[in-house]
């Protein structure tokens, strides 16, 4: 069923194109990811979601309801964990959990199941000040506020940005928690790794989608052979499959380099040869599946327009 | 790639706020022109190291050497042999791309002419020639970020310390600011790098993984993963700081 449907959306502030036609729908209790860099329009639309900001043209609907001529309703059923930390840093981690509660006409009492599984992770904090916790507790914190209303659908702009790999997966672990319990997710990430974790994705760059669809079928929709390669000099290696006159793209991912050549035909031997040639010694090529960040790249490489339709 | 010479030693470095110890005995060394990943969770003791080794903080005991000097006695010629680029602040948004350079060049005493010649090369290499005269506000994130690694090492640092540099840029260009990293590491520039992405890990020439104030493993990272059976250094971190 669908949940929140977008209709052919554009936003510009002062010439600048922020959003560009931009069409998807989610269903309901469905876990959806934004996935791009900064100034991709994610923050843009969530205001939108969140009946914070109006679109130049046109239609956005939440359960039915249109974010303009409805959004008093709107805003009682959505949650919103904004991107900058945005609770109040002199009240105590309870303080702001009843603030928020209060404001939406609840008590923490009332919806404390839902939050339970990550208030408790802080409580013992309780009395500190929200200003004094660090960045994994912060974040647990703004997630207990935006869900202690029992929200139908929750927004998360960029909820694991700047935060390290341990609580970045602890916080994953939770939003497969809420999606357990029905809530429609939609959440924003500049990390690629983490679309995997979506069920599906809509690739987001400059105001417009290259792509949407299930993580899986856009890594299988990769349209090259893609090696990954390495040797004793990487950035030498680099180098030296950048002057390949066959060679289409190069790019560094972490210990290896990923490979596409222009020759669909290449074989190992031939890519072997070459490096040996430039002096390269403890060479390694072997074939791999693409990830979400080889197509994303595959993507923003190509002209916009027919790419975004899948 | 590495070389002998070494130009961090660290020596039981401790630093306490009070009763809390954020650096608890931490020793390493880095070479000349490696590139050295400075790994930890939030809140593990990365920051408050990378200040004392900057000369910004003064540990609590312990010995620091950089770039041959001592951290106690000699902390501004530290400084002046030193680079910073920090994820945030690191250029001024009113002032435009070449008063950037003109100022950076000027606190380290560089002269107005050799900052003219240096700018103009920089700009060149960087292909933003067209973007010299637009405030900072106005150009990409990508080339602020590019730029603001220029800058840090516009007065011929031996070491640039780099805090989270790539944060929320597409992954083409914090891939072409790697490449810039590896291009000054290959001309001997020593390159300590924080990040949170484990596939930037990948690059450094070797990396230490902070828990609870405590340095916990340091090796390159292809021993790591094989130290930790894992399959990449994501899950050598998971399962070191979780």
């Amino acid at each position: 069923m669908t949940f929140i449907n977008v209709e052919h959306i554009n936003k510009t502030f002062k010439g600048t194109t922020a959003l560009k036609d931009i069409n998807f729908i989610v269903d309901q209790g469905e876990l959806f990811g934004l996935i791009g860099p900064d100034g991709g329009g994610k923050t843009t639309l969530f205001r939108l979601f969140t009946t914070l900001l109006l679109a130049d043209s046109g239609n956005i609907t939440l359960d039915g309801k249109d974010v303009v001529k409805d959004y008093r309703q709107i805003r009682k059923e959505v949650g919103y964990m904004p991107g900058r930390f945005s609770l109040y840093q002199d009240l105590t981690v309870e303080e702001n959990l009843q603030f928020f509660a209060t404001i939406f006409n609840t008590s923490i009492q009332e919806n404390y199941d839902l939050i339970k599984p990550i208030y408790s992770q802080i409580e013992s904090f309780k009395k500190r000040k929200a200003g004094d916790l660090s960045g994994g507790m912060k974040q647990k914190l703004a997630l207990s506020c935006a869900l202690i209303h029992k929200p139908k659908i929750l927004f998360l702009d960029e909820p694991t940005t700047g935060v390290d790999a341990v609580s970045r997966k602890e916080f994953w672990e939770m939003l497969a928690d809420l999606k357990e319990k029905g809530i429609t997710i939609l959440v924003s990430t500049p990390y690629m790794d983490e679309a995997s974790l979506c069920d599906r994705v809509a690739l987001i760059q400059k105001g417009e989608i290259l792509s949407i669809a299930t993580p899986q079928k856009i890594t299988s929709q990769f349209p090259h052979k893609l090696w990954a390669i390495r040797s004793n000099n990487i950035y030498k290696l680099i180098q030296d499959l950048e002057k390949s006159e066959s060679g289409q793209s190069v790019f560094p991912f972490g210990q290896f380099v990923h490979y596409t050549d222009k020759n669909p035909n290449i074989n190992e031997s031939e890519i072997h040869n070459y490096l040996k040639d430039k002096g390269h010694q403890e060479i390694k090529i072997k074939v791999i599946e693409a990830n979400i960040e080889d197509c994303f790249m595959d993507l923003m490489n190509k002209p916009m327009g027919e790419e975004a339709k899948l | 790639m590495m070389q002998e010479t070494k130009v961090i030693k660290v020596k039981n470095l401790v630093k306490k706020f009070g009763s809390f110890i954020a650096n608890d005995h931490l020793n390493f060394e880095v070479h000349k022109g490696e590139i050295f990943g400075f790994l930890g969770a939030n809140g593990a003791g990365k920051t408050t190291a990378m200040k004392i080794i900057c000369g910004l903080l003064k540990p609590t005991s312990g010995e620091v050497e950089v770039a041959g000097y001592d951290l106690y006695t000699q902390t501004e010629q530290i400084k002046k042999s030193i680079g910073y680029m920090s994820q945030k602040f690191s250029l001024y948004e009113d002032l435009t791309v070449k008063e950037n350079i003109r100022l950076f060049g000027g606190i380290y005493g560089i002269s107005k002419k050799e900052i003219a010649k240096r700018s103009k090369e920089l700009l060149q290499k960087l292909e933003i020639e067209e973007v010299g005269d637009k405030l900072i506000i106005e150009i990409p994130l990508g080339w602020k970020q590019k730029l603001a690694f220029s800058v840090a090492i516009f007065h011929n640092p031996g070491i640039v310390f780099l805090d989270e540099p790539t944060g929320g840029v597409d992954p083409i260009t914090r891939r072409q600011f790697w490449n810039l990293i590896y291009e000054a590491a290959s001309k001997g520039v020593t390159i300590f790098v924080t990040t949170h992405y484990m596939d930037e890990a990948e690059y450094c020439d070797r990396i230490s993984i902070m828990v609870d104030g405590k340095i916990v493993a340091l090796d390159t990272p292809q021993a790591l993963i094989e130290q930790y059976k894992a399959k990449d250094m994501d899950e050598v971190f998971l399962k070191i700081a979780r």
